[in-house]
């Protein structure tokens, strides 16, 4: 494996990372391909063979319909996340592809000071090379529950 | 039950999502055929559900069950712009890029575009669009539910309608454009009774016996659900 690649592609995790966490939510779709796929989903259902998403998005006109939806349609109650990204395991497909697996925690902050531990799981992410954006992003949450609800992307 | 559950049924996942809030207060939003187009921007935008749109409500004798439904035939009136509602749109003139999210095919043959029915004490069954699900509610402590959610489809849906069932569940759920705000809702009004528990506000709003009609424009499934309630607990 080409170091200067995993350099890369764990910059561009870093990247999407720090973007959320700095509310900076109308650069998400970005991180994606026109036609990038996003997939929110559980452990359990990806076990039971179950297609069932939690929040999903194919192509670049959805992925920008939910952070305006976030913005001036949806009524939540304020919030920040920080996302722990770590362990990245990565698989050369081809020139124009690399396969990534990577555990994340995030934690979510409330304008009261609350903190918990809101998600933890994988990303199984398809990168397009040499542009480095997501083809696919899969959210695995180790956990079927969601604390009252689930705003901001993970 | 019998409108939905036309044909075998294929179960598409399942998820939890955990309301900081007793279970009557949701049961309570479930109900609530008022709330709907005045809180969830998507149902009064997207015109899936207006009060000015044809519906009605069926209440059961006792209060304790209730099913409630919109039909598609499309309001062209202007009641929630014109009232400057903010579910109506809003300032920023929300629209979507991609509507294909909610694109219905009327698969029962009935014109409706969104069915509520509730069951006491804790079950739920809704098609909104092409969405379908049964939602459990599992009280979990006074301000803590879990609610179990069962997204299916019908075993013999083809692959258009797969792809739409799954989009639409976006709807739903803990990141559902409609349901992430009852999840909020909710546990803004118990944290808003904790403050005055010995106060009590009331509003007969349609009146306070319990009873079906065609106008949602009341609440008596809610009088019918805390009628129930305190029948059973002999309060």
């Amino acid at each position: 494996m080409d170091i200067e690649l995993r350099m890369r592609v764990e910059e561009l995790h870093a990247r999407y990372a720090h973007a959320l966490d700095s509310d900076e939510l109308e650069r998400w779709p970005d991180f994606f391909t026109a036609k990038g796929r996003y997939r929110v989903t559980t452990a359990e259902n990806e076990a039971r063979g179950l297609p069932l998403p939690v929040l999903y998005a194919e192509g670049e006109a959805m992925l920008r319909d939910r952070i305006a939806s976030l913005r001036h349609a949806n009524i939540y109650e304020p919030q920040r996340y920080r996302h722990m990204v770590s362990a990245v395991l990565l698989e050369q497909q081809s020139a124009s592809r690399v396969k990534s697996i990577a555990n994340f925690l995030v934690i979510r902050i409330m304008e009261n000071g609350e903190v918990v531990l809101f998600a933890s799981g994988r990303y199984l992410d398809r990168i397009a090379l040499p542009e480095l954006r997501y083809e696919e992003r899969v959210v695995i949450c180790d956990s079927r529950r969601f604390d009252t609800l689930l705003a901001i992307p993970l | 039950m019998k409108r939905v559950m036309v044909k075998p049924l294929k179960v598409l996942g399942t998820y939890t999502q955990v309301l900081p809030n007793n279970w009557k207060l949701y049961m309570d939003n479930v109900k609530d055929t008022y709330h709907a187009s005045l809180l969830h921007l998507f149902f009064t935008r997207f015109r899936i559900n207006r009060l000015t749109q044809k519906g009605g409500v069926f209440v059961s004798a006792d209060g304790a069950h209730h099913c409630t439904y919109t039909e598609i035939v499309e309001d062209r009136g202007d009641a929630y712009e014109a009232g400057g509602m903010r579910s109506a749109g809003g300032a920023h003139d929300f629209r979507l890029e991609a509507p294909e999210l909610l694109e219905q095919v009327d698969e029962l043959g009935d014109n409706v575009s969104i069915q509520i029915l509730s069951l006491f004490p804790g079950f739920v069954l809704h098609q909104i669009r092409n969405s379908l699900a049964a939602r459990q509610v599992v009280p979990k402590g006074i301000d803590r539910t879990e609610l179990n959610w069962t997204l299916f489809g019908f075993a013999d849906d083809d692959e258009a309608m797969l792809r739409r069932r799954l989009l639409q569940a976006n709807l739903v759920g803990p990141a559902g454009y409609i349901s992430m705000e009852d999840g909020a809702a909710t546990g803004f009004v118990q944290r808003g009774v904790a403050a005055a528990a010995d106060r009590a506000s009331v509003i007969e709003m349609g009146g306070a016996t319990i009873g079906s009609g065609d106008s949602r424009v009341t609440e008596t499934a809610v009088r019918g659900l805390w009628k129930a309630w305190r029948s059973y607990m002999q309060v």
